[in-house]
């Protein structure tokens, strides 16, 4: 048991390195406190700016399909009388119906005018607006809100994949993981890295959050060595040819591990899902990644079970695009987008969100769609019904001078 | 204690190769012929782009129904496949092999600067002949040569849209009712030279997509110039006029891309890059600032800058404070253990793959697949996540073995890997492993073989 001992010595650690030692008492497996909530909330980052005008489409405003003539050629299903969806997401229409799937149009964060993916993400995972202090800008707001949650500790959060999540980066410890990871080490190596390591806190805090989780997805479902082999001699995803597969796969692992967590102590999840940036032919561009976020939405459903009835999913991103299509089918970086919710704990079925109009005056910079509402403000409200936070903390702390407006009842 | 030596080795370089350090200073060789271009030479622009126009033909008749045709062109997926695996294989042979490996440090800094992704499998090939193109052609040359080689490239005009933009009152925008795309034109301002506090504004990023119109490129021709699609007239960015009433030319758009390259921002912008990269996540300010002085001062010369880089006084100092990107610890640690560019060349492509690229993927970083065009975060805790080191502790504990029936001693391995880095804590912890596997793993899997 030498080797359990040595694991908790690792953990706490690690954990203390995290600089909020106060704020999160030091804790192992055994002393893990109950969550301060019930209730699950996901997030992901739809990075490259989906078109929101694509994919919730407002084909009752009858400037729509002038503006793009060549854009949405295949129908989706109807929504209401305005709205209809974009047809990659048809399979989500039982969840619509249900009142377990809703919409936020015209939206943005506070950026503005730029138009640069990485700034736009970047307000977008920091939570912040143009005039934000530069503390604020360094951490994700997932962070601040988990610094805020009596009682969170590592296990509480979980940072899904292996790109880069600043939304869930900062002091409070939060964890990270992509499904496939394998750490091969024997107990004595395993000793002599923790005395390595120690001197150099990065390493140490990292390899101590690496063992712990290795061995809980071990518990999770025991290694198979013939299995493991084969996946070595496999060729690496991206080099091979059907890149759709690899898609579905990786959109599988991480909704099977998010679901795995959520199911036990896991609280808050974040993770990202790429390939918006459809500057060229559209229509075909984005058919992947809605596929991708379809999948993602349905296997979560189905891999939480009775957990997705106190879920609350909501995937928003940096911008919308350009009102009108640009030379290439395609559509260039815009302002206002929309968000999409999903889960048991919302009340669905519903687009929400004040329609600005496509009309020549109505849009921004004469080239976008304004943004009437806050993406702050929509997530706030659905973590303010979630997990019962004041609104005070939400506008001061976790979103540095938000104002949320009035409550649009999505939780 | 670490000599200088030691230091500047791995930080400016791949460490040492099979125990022995560069006996010239990293700069020194960058004005010399690039030999591993030679002797691990990949396939050039022209004929990767020849091989994609057979290509489009087929593609072209398996659209039209041609079962023969469709065979045809699921095996050239299957070669194009092939082909960038060959391509991988090279760069890290050169990579492992070199003993002027600033130059590949440099090679990799470069291309990812002006990163380029391939979006579909037939353009993975392309993605070598670039960075062979742009970075290395351009290294000790003038900044303003290696922009020039980059916004005119056909594979980045590709990947940014520039190939489907047109000014919206040429000839052909009129006619064909096409209009502009922006991409390459904010990338350029925001990412390849002026940096997002540069002091540009939309009305700048538009101006220069208008300018930037004619400029194009197709499989058959590559970059060519399309005076038709070119918006008459001139173009005002960052207060300088551009063209004007005569026939649009592409030597505006050369003008312009010299100007950004000498701008004041660029040389602030690309000396704090430099120094991020190399030397610390937050630099001394006097490096940036002394760089940026030399970049003013010479108009952008790369040898100037880079000499400068590896020779400021806060560039020698002990601290580690980088983490080694995976790509850059996976060829230090097969430098390590003494493999060679022959024997990479020689690997089965299986082996290839459980070596080098899966392992750079779990490390987070997949090979030539960065997530956007500002290509590879710089952060420390971007590269030393649980995953990530994870990932680097079973490499070092489980490949070396399968890489060399015989492992050097550990205890002597210490010495070949590090040098000098090492200290008496890790010496001593090694020497305490059970086997020799362990050892070797524990020196690779050390803070000392991770930092640079």
């Amino acid at each position: 048991m030498t080797q359990h001992l040595n694991r908790r010595g690792f953990l706490r650690g690690g954990l203390a390195l995290g600089c909020s030692a106060a704020a999160f008492p030091l804790i192992s497996h055994a002393t893990f406190a109950a969550a301060p909530f019930d209730h699950r909330l996901i997030v992901v980052i739809l990075r490259g700016a989906m078109d929101g005008l694509d994919v919730i489409r407002p084909v009752g405003d009858r400037n729509f399909r002038q503006l793009r003539p060549e854009l949405g050629q295949g129908e989706g299903p109807a929504l209401d009388n305005f709205w209809q969806l974009h047809p990659g997401l048809s399979g989500l229409m039982p969840l619509w119906q249900a009142g377990e799937l809703g919409f936020v149009q015209a939206v943005s964060t506070p950026y503005r005018d730029q138009r640069s993916h990485f700034d736009g993400q970047d307000m977008l995972e920091a939570g912040t607006a143009m005039d934000s202090p530069p503390e604020f800008r360094r951490d994700g707001w997932m962070n601040r809100l988990l610094a805020g949650l009596p009682g969170a500790r590592s296990e509480t959060a979980f940072a899904v994949g292996r790109e880069a999540l600043p939304i869930l980066s900062g002091p409070a410890p939060a964890q990270r993981w992509a499904p496939e990871t394998e750490m091969r080490v024997s107990p004595q190596a395993r000793r002599l890295l923790e005395q390595l390591y120690e001197a150099d806190p990065p390493f140490h805090s990292a390899a101590g959050t690496a063992l712990e989780l290795t061995e809980m997805l071990n518990d999770l479902e025991p290694m198979d060595p013939a299995g493991e082999s084969e996946a070595m001699m496999a060729p690496p995803p991206m080099m091979g040819l059907p890149e759709p597969e690899k898609a579905n796969a990786e959109v599988s692992a991480f909704a099977a591990f998010a679901a795995a967590r959520l199911r036990e102590d896991t609280r808050i999840v974040a993770l990202s899902l790429a390939g918006w940036d459809t500057h060229a032919g559209q229509d075909n561009a984005i058919r992947r990644p809605l596929a991708r976020l379809e999948q993602l939405i349905l296997e979560l459903k189905a891999g939480l079970g009775p957990v997705w009835n106190k879920t609350a999913f909501i995937a928003m991103t940096e911008f919308g695009r350009t009102v009108r299509q640009n030379g290439t089918k395609g559509t260039d970086h815009g302002t206002g987008g929309a968000m999409i919710t999903a889960g048991g704990a919302i009340r669905g079925g519903r687009v929400l969100g004040q329609w600005p109009g496509l009309g020549d005056s109505d849009l921004y910079a004469g080239r976008d769609l304004t943004p009437t509402g806050d993406v702050r403000a929509v997530a706030a409200w659905v973590i303010h019904g979630l997990m019962g936070i004041d609104k005070g903390a939400l506008q001061n702390g976790v979103f540095p001078g938000l104002d949320m407006g009035t409550n649009p009842g999505i939780v | 204690m670490a000599t200088p030596k030691a230091i500047i080795a791995h930080r400016f370089g791949f460490g040492p190769r099979d125990g022995k350090l560069p006996l010239y200073p990293p700069a020194s060789r960058l004005d010399k012929p690039d030999r591993m271009l030679k002797t691990f030479a990949a396939q050039g622009s022209a004929d990767a782009f020849a091989w994609l126009v057979e290509i489009r033909k087929i593609s072209d008749a398996a659209a039209g129904g041609d079962n023969a045709a469709r065979k045809q062109r699921q095996a050239a997926l299957a070669e194009a496949s092939r082909r960038a695996l060959v391509n991988a294989r090279l760069e890290l042979a050169r990579a492992v092999q070199s003993d002027d490996s600033y130059r590949e440090r440099l090679v990799r800094f470069w291309a990812d600067h002006f990163t380029v992704v391939a979006r579909r499998t037939l353009q993975r090939p392309l993605m070598t002949p670039f960075a062979d193109d742009v970075a290395r052609g351009h290294l000790a040359g003038s900044f303003a040569g290696m922009l020039r080689a980059a916004t005119t490239h056909p594979v980045m005009l590709g990947y940014l849209d520039q190939t489907g933009s047109v000014g919206p009152q040429s000839q052909f925008g009129q006619r064909r009712k096409r209009g502009l795309n922006e991409n390459l034109a904010r990338e350029l301002l925001e990412l390849h030279t002026l940096g997002i506090e540069g002091g540009y504004t939309q009305t700048d990023v538009r101006q220069a997509a208008l300018l930037l119109t004619g400029l194009s490129a197709n499989d058959t021709d590559g970059t060519v110039y399309l005076p038709n699609r070119a918006e008459p007239g001139a173009e005002t960015i960052l207060g300088k006029s551009y063209g004007g009433n005569r026939k649009a030319r592409i030597d505006d758009i050369y003008q312009f891309l010299d100007d950004l390259a000498v701008h004041p921002a660029t040389a602030r912008h690309m000396a704090w890059k430099l120094a991020v990269h190399f030397v610390s996540d937050t630099p001394d300010p006097a490096l940036v600032a002394d760089l940026a002085a030399i970049w003013r001062r010479t108009d952008g010369n790369l040898l100037a800058v880079s000499t400068a880089l590896t020779e400021h006084p806060a560039a020698q100092k002990p601290d580690q404070e980088k983490a080694r990107q995976p790509f850059d610890y996976i060829v230090a640690a097969l430098r390590a253990l003494g493999t060679s560019g022959a024997q990479i060349m020689d690997w089965k492509d299986p082996v290839l793959r459980r070596t080098a690229l899966r392992p750079m993927t779990a490390m987070g970083q997949t090979w030539q697949q960065p997530n956007g065009p500002d290509g590879w975060e710089e952060a420390f805790d971007r590269w030393i996540t649980p995953q990530a080191l994870a990932t680097r502790i079973d490499w070092a504990m489980q490949m070396p073995r399968r890489l060399r029936d015989k492992l050097p001693d550990a205890r002597k391995f210490v010495d070949l890997a590090l040098g000098d880095l090492a200290d008496d804590q890790l010496i001593r912890l090694v020497g305490r492993a059970e086997t020799n596997v362990e050892g070797v793993g524990l020196v690779l899997a050390s803070p000392q073989f991770n930092r640079r």
